[in-house]
């Protein structure tokens, strides 16, 4: 079997009386692509913020590697190769790519002072790597400047540094064209393929299902399905099933219109 | 449906390498890009330079105008520098006239005492670092604005060196003999000597700012807080540090404006809060945060500095000054506005 990277168990996180997760497990393996769907206001962002460190639950354990973690935070989850690209890229607009890459993980000598030109040299073969490259634009330019796909590049460039283990999309691919989803599809293969693991967050199940080896549907703060990608026959599966966890007994507004039709 | 996607950017990987490129391909128009808010404040000091000495030619060719603007110039220099890294941080420090008082009070009771001038002024750094983690402190951990808590902190300060002090002042007289002084105040070929450690300070800064871990992390910071904390970036750390920056800054500027006048007024530094701020603004660091330039705020220092000298020099009352204090600032704001791109 494989390594167990990152094992979350019964995580439960409340905001005053409202609960956003109530007791989640989840864990994803060395080399799987686990696919993470859910309604809005399930809980996934809250998750995510969780195993990236930058919200503490409210109760439950974490496990890297095995080993339960204390006092996890943000620095603590990236340094145990945990590397997460947020939806809205967490990208700092009026700085240039090499210091959105390498942010919060300066590349420096002596006494803290910074090496610039082996960041611009990393951030350049970074940026190549994933195919992130223009005529237009050079690791010193303003991200502000770039567009949408570009500045996606950029999130992703920062996650691949470091030959993170476990690179989390959170809805990498809302509102991104149709060759740029391309890149993100064949960049989440190239992971797969080197032997890492990739937590894909979408709204897209269409999206989810190409892409992953195994589904985790979350509702309403709870796990509702863990299903092997061979458990599930097609897309609409997963749609379906959705929309019963949401819904039992289907959507009554609907019904209640076909009933009357009929 | 699905794009497919095996070898989607096949094409562009191979041979990417010299797809690089800059607009700027010229390395002076590059230069000129990345420097555009500091070498256009160069240029207001240039043109209001030029005004006064087509206004008068002979006072602005002798050496006692510059001679004078550069023994007082320093003081703001120390801590026009730090401020420039605390509103790039998204923030703002008010207190500094306070702390410049305090400290530079603190080593004037050193030296009074009879110690050694060195001693008062690792005194007065020591006091300013403390001050300026407290202030940085309240606002951070305090979760305050930092425009009233600074403000705040700066009455109260300097409320307390009143009380204490009953607008007495401290005369240092026998400061002039001591070493610390032929080091940090004394002239050198009818310079100034403390406008070399001031721009000591200023290239120090300014490495700080841009080659260093420090100042990478205070734009990002500014820029984007949300981003800076999910990258793991100690963001309360830094917004503090900024203002323990501040705070020795103002201590060594305190320190300075007493060596140079042999005395201590509990007033010291009241009269740096206004030019101070309109430097770093003249300078083209922008109120929103996450970009700033320190070798600009210097030179905004410079302008605001040689206004008031040279409004009076150039044959006008000292009542002109205030306006054309006014119109530089309110100029520079509208050339900046116009020099930079914002994007948020």
């Amino acid at each position: 079997m494989a390594e167990r990277i990152i094992e979350l168990r019964d995580i439960k996180k409340s905001y005053g009386q409202v609960y956003a997760l109530g007791g989640v497990d989840l864990s994803v393996d060395r080399g799987e692509v686990v696919g993470l769907i859910g309604d809005n206001g399930a809980g996934k962002s809250t998750l995510i913020k969780i195993l990236s460190g930058v919200v503490k639950p409210t109760s439950g354990e974490i496990l890297v590697r095995g080993k339960p973690v204390t006092g996890w935070s943000a620095a603590r989850s990236r340094d145990a190769g945990i590397e997460t690209v947020f939806q809205d890229r967490a990208l700092a607009v009026q700085q240039t790519i090499v210091r959105n890459i390498f942010m919060g993980r300066e590349l420096t000598g002596f006494l803290g002072w910074l090496k610039v030109n082996k960041e611009i040299e990393e951030a350049s073969r970074l940026m190549r790597e994933i195919g992130f490259t223009s005529k237009v634009f050079t690791p010193q330019s303003i991200v502000g400047q770039l567009s949408g796909g570009e500045r996606q590049g950029v999130a992703i460039a920062r996650a691949i540094y470091k030959q993170a283990e476990l690179i989390i999309l959170d809805e990498p691919t809302t509102a991104l064209s149709l060759t740029e989803t391309a890149k993100v599809f064949h960049f989440v293969r190239q992971v797969r393929a080197s032997g890492r693991s990739i937590l894909f967050i979408g709204h897209n199940i269409h999206h989810v299902f190409d892409i992953a080896d195994r589904f985790v549907v979350l509702d309403r703060g709870k796990v509702a399905l863990t299903a092997d990608r061979s458990e599930v026959k097609s897309a609409e599966d997963l749609i379906n099933f959705m929309e019963d966890v949401a819904h039992p007994g289907g959507l009554p507004g609907l019904h209640g219109e076909a009933e009357q039709r009929a | 449906m699905e794009p497919d996607l095996q070898t989607p950017l096949g094409r562009a990987s191979g041979q990417a390498g010299k797809e690089w490129s800059h607009p700027s391909d010229n390395w002076l128009r590059g230069f000129v890009l990345d420097n555009r808010a500091s070498l256009g404040t160069l240029a207001v000091f240039i043109v209001m330079m030029a005004v006064f000495l087509i206004a008068n030619p002979t006072v602005f060719t002798t050496w006692y105008l510059y001679s004078s603007v550069l023994t007082t110039l320093p003081v703001a220099l120390f801590v026009v520098v730090p401020l420039v890294f605390v509103v790039t941080c998204g923030e703002i420090d008010l207190s500094f006239p306070a702390t410049m008082g305090f400290a530079s009070w603190v080593f004037a009771l050193v030296v009074q005492a009879g110690y050694d001038p060195f001693l008062g002024i690792v005194a007065a750094l020591v006091t300013g670092t403390l001050l300026g983690f407290l202030v940085g402190s309240l606002v951070v951990y305090g979760g305050l604005s930092s425009l009233i808590a600074t403000l705040g902190m700066n009455f109260l300060l300097r409320g307390l060196i009143q009380i204490i002090n009953e607008g007495k002042s401290t005369a240092l007289t026998n400061l002039a003999d001591s070493s610390a002084y032929a080091i940090f105040s004394s002239q050198i070929w009818g310079i100034p000597v403390q406008i070399f450690w001031a721009i000591a300070f200023v290239v120090f800064s300014a490495l700080l700012y841009n080659r260093h871990r420090f100042g990478a992390q205070v734009k990002v910071v500014g820029d984007n807080p949300d981003s800076a904390r999910q990258m793991g970036i100690d963001v309360k750390l830094v917004r503090v540090k900024v203002f323990v920056f501040v705070g020795i800054g103002a201590a060594i500027a305190g320190t300075f404006s007493v060596m140079i006048n042999f005395t201590w007024w509990p007033t010291a530094g009241d009269g740096y809060l206004l030019p101070v701020l309109a430097s770093v603004f003249v300078g083209g660091t922008p109120t929103w945060g996450g970009i700033g330039t320190v070798v600009g705020g210097a030179i905004g220092a410079v302008t605001v500095s040689f206004i008031q000298t040279g409004v009076v020099a150039a044959g006008l009352s000292g009542f002109y000054v205030q306006f054309f204090n006014g119109l530089i600032i309110i100029l520079s704001l509208l050339g900046h506005k116009w020099n930079q791109a914002r994007y948020r």
